[in-house]
């Protein structure tokens, strides 16, 4: 059983990333427009490069 | 509105970001965020189509558009108006309405939703992990290794209850201070004491933890409160948003200079020019200038009224030709705009308060659960000779399980599918019980100008004069600003009629168009003064020399008028028109659209009346219009629904905003309605059911946290695929 002692602490801790992953896309506005999301996949304006960082992200 | 003060607590991880600094000199200058409403963008091509031309236009910085909402959001640098992005739209083949940049409240609700998601986020996290040590439990794991997940379980679930409980205390503690008992009391109840008992269980080396429990119920029922949210934040927007640019500016002319001032500044007796194309600010008495007036908006008649020295003006009428000196006899709160602000607010407060069903369920689910789990526990008490811990243990897992975490789902969720089912029809629900109003209607009451029609009227009767005669009317037509004569001018170019070439053309404000024409005088305009008889319908005449005829005009239906008037009908609808338009035209369209009841020249408050009348005999009314003359029957009505162009105090006034100029998702709408009330019923069965079942093995003591955990998430989700399965 001593191996929970590790298997704890990992499974926590990867419940803690998926959180803290879940508040840094929140916070990014992630899910602020999720219909336009899935079809902005299909522009083909940033296939070469990015979208330039200084343009709003936020809708 | 500057961009300074949105954009860094609208995200607060940006301020942090190396972005931020960037944003921040950006800010310095005076740019403009605009925002725009698209009801028609729906795909990939839409996206990047307005992105794109956006990109080109001069003095945009940025542009992007959201598709959940349908909105434009738009920076541009000063001087860039929401006007000419909606020009640039219009071109592209997008209709587009201004939104009220007050987009401070939007920020906020924006935040409240975002920390709402945030909770439900942490609860589901929590949830997550709290149940993959549950399983080791259910699956038998016994001694120091239960305690240490039991314990573990704890130390997640108490600090998430403390963060992702926090709404339902919140509301409980209101509730409890106003004497009240609403669904949060015995949710808080029951989350506090598990929580309770299971950290004493925890600490006892218990055999039963109900952590998962706990922290599953906050998590459905914040995804419900969530999706409420959401539904309520688009109505709020949908009311702020729709507000058109309506500057309520006068131009006030003391001893021959003109100013601009607020129309709250005007006092009576000053005197106010009125520029043709512009709205009447005050009520008043022209004293100088001869014009036509319309009158649509007040009073539903489409037909032009004449104005000259001496006529009486209201707030809200257009000036169509001629500029008009208004001396102000009443304003800002005497002025009739006012006055019919104040009967839709009569209106309002005459509305008794809708009891959702949702409500009326919780009213008789919330007494039973606190109740139910009591007697369990005094039950066990007795039975079992003073066992405290067995009762109590028994009490709350009664109560865990009789929590309506199905109930609360189960609302939420079909009104968010069926107002997004709408929204893609193109029709924005603004108050949340519209929904369920809208399935009890059975009769529909209908606006004339502007609702059934766009309000721009066609030349009817094109064929029956010469080309000569056209080319005449076209040449003067196109002289004029005035709305038939510029219909006449559109109609007579769509049938390559080339205008004659007509000398000395003079508009005659309030009059007509005249000039002269191969040595004779020709005039188009009111038929007194062409010398010709007026008939009934709405009507410009033209005069060559001595000779005069009349140009018929009729309203253009609304696209889907039909469809919409024929799909209620065949729901089994009374539908009615009722206008303030004159007879003749009311009751041509009403014979048109195949409407049985129709009611023409009605002042505002008839219709209002009218409506209590059919409220009275027991009908439902849905009552959908436009004009300011409608907004007493919109707040009068059971429900009620306006078109995007209406005037913001309909739409202020009415629950659904119809935001494409098709109409007939009317008609499905009220379709969908009464399949979402059928969904939301056969979900509360469902949830009761579950409960009906579970509720006696608690009772008898064999309920398990397994059991518990069991019998949320089956509910939940049972609730949520049915509203799912909404077509």
């Amino acid at each position: 059983m001593e191996v929970l002692a590790i298997l704890i602490p990992v499974s926590l801790f990867l419940g803690f990333m998926g959180l803290a992953a879940f508040i840094w896309s929140l916070r990014k506005g992630q899910y602020d427009d999720p219909a336009g999301d899935s079809q902005r996949i299909l522009d083909p304006r940033y296939d070469d490069k990015p979208k330039p960082v200084e343009d709003d992200q936020r809708g | 509105m500057s961009t300074a003060t949105i954009r860094p607590s609208a995200c607060p991880a940006c301020d942090a970001a190396p972005a931020a600094e960037a944003l921040a000199t950006r800010a310095a200058l005076p740019d403009a965020k605009i925002l725009v409403s698209v009801p028609a963008v729906h795909c990939a091509g839409c996206i990047s189509t307005i992105e794109r031309d956006l990109a080109q236009m001069e003095g945009i910085n940025s542009a992007r558009l959201n598709l959940t909402l349908k909105r434009l959001s738009v920076d541009a640098k000063a001087g860039i108006e929401a006007r000419d992005v909606i020009a640039r739209l219009d071109r592209l083949g997008y209709e587009a309405h201004e939104l009220d940049a007050g987009t401070l409240s939007m920020t906020e609700t924006e935040r409240q939703g975002r920390e709402l998601l945030m909770m439900v986020g942490v609860s589901g996290f929590a949830m997550m992990n709290i149940m993959l040590l549950s399983v080791a439990v259910w699956s038998g794991a016994e001694g120091a290794t239960r305690d240490l997940f039991h314990l573990i379980s704890g130390l997640i679930a108490v600090p998430t209850v403390a963060f992702a409980g926090r709404p339902f205390f919140r509301n409980a503690w209101k509730a409890l201070r106003a004497g009240r008992m609403d669904m949060d009391g015995p949710i808080s109840i029951a989350i506090l004491l598990t929580l309770f008992i299971s950290t004493y269980e925890t600490l006892q080396s218990g055999e039963h933890a109900y952590f998962e429990a706990v922290v599953m119920l906050i998590f459905f029922l914040l995804v419900g409160r969530y999706l409420e949210f959401r539904a309520r934040s688009v109505a709020r927007s949908a009311a702020q948003e729709l507000a058109a640019l309506e500057v309520p500016r006068a131009t006030r002319l003391v001893g021959g200079v003109e100013s601009v001032v607020s129309v709250a500044d005007l006092v009576v007796g000053d005197i106010v020019l009125v520029r043709p194309g512009g709205r009447v600010p005050v009520d008043g008495v022209v004293t100088q200038g001869q014009s036509e007036l319309d009158r649509a908006l007040l009073t539903g008649e489409t037909l032009p009224v004449f104005a000259g020295s001496g006529t009486q003006v209201s707030a809200g009428e257009v000036n169509l030709t001629g500029p008009l000196q208004v001396r102000v006899t009443a304003a800002g709160k005497d002025s009739s705009l006012h006055r019919m602000a104040d009967l839709v607010a009569n209106a309002e407060s005459a509305k008794m308060r809708y009891t959702t069903i949702a409500e009326k369920a919780a009213a008789a689910y919330a007494p039973t659960i606190p109740i139910l789990s009591l007697g369990a526990f005094f039950v066990w008490f007795w039975i079992s000779g003073g066992d405290l811990r067995l009762s109590l243990n028994i009490a709350v897992a009664a109560l865990i399980i009789t929590c309506p975490c199905a109930l609360g789902l189960a609302v939420p969720a079909v009104v968010t599918a069926s107002s997004g089912k709408l929204f893609r029809k193109g029709l924005l629900i603004k108050d949340g019980t519209a929904l369920e109003r809208l399935a009890e209607v059975d009769t529909v009451v209908f606006d004339k100008t502007g609702t059934l029609t766009m309000g721009t009227p066609e030349p009817t009767n094109l064929d029956e004069h010469s080309v000569d005669d056209l080319r005449v009317a076209m040449g003067l037509a196109e002289a004029s600003s005035h709305p038939l004569a510029q219909a006449l001018a559109k109609a007579l170019r769509g049938q390559d009629v080339r205008p004659a070439r007509i000398a000395g053309l003079a508009e005659v404000p309030g009059y007509g168009v005249e000039g002269e024409w191969q040595g004779q005088r020709v005039r188009l305009g009111r038929a007194d003064w062409v010398g010709a008889e007026a008939g009934a319908m709405t009507a410009a005449y033209l005069a060559i020399g001595d000779q005069a005829q009349g140009f018929t005009f009729a309203d253009q239906l609304r696209p889907g008028a039909e469809a919409v008037v024929r799909g209620l009908q065949a729901q089994g609808k009374d539908v009615w028109l009722i206008s303030g338009d004159v007879p003749a035209v009311v009751g041509d369209l009403a014979q048109r659209l195949g409407i049985a009841h129709w009611q023409a020249s009605a002042l505002p408050a008839d219709k209002a009346a009218k409506i209590d009348a059919l409220h009275a005999q027991g009908h439902r009314v849905l009552m959908v219009g436009d004009g300011l003359n409608d907004t007493a029957a919109l707040s009068t009505a059971h429900v009620s629904i306006s078109p995007a162009s209406a005037l913001d105090a309909a739409r202020a006034a009415s629950d659904m905003v119809l935001l494409s100029s098709d109409l007939s998702p009317v008609a499905d709408a009220v379709r969908l309605s009464k399949t979402a009330m059928q969904r939301i019923r056969e979900n509360l069965w469902q949830s009761g059911i579950y409960n009906i079942i579970f509720v006696p093995i608690a009772l008898f003591g064999f309920a398990t946290p397994l059991w518990a955990a069991a019998v949320m998430s089956i509910s939940s989700i049972s609730v949520t695929l049915n509203a799912l399965r909404l077509k």
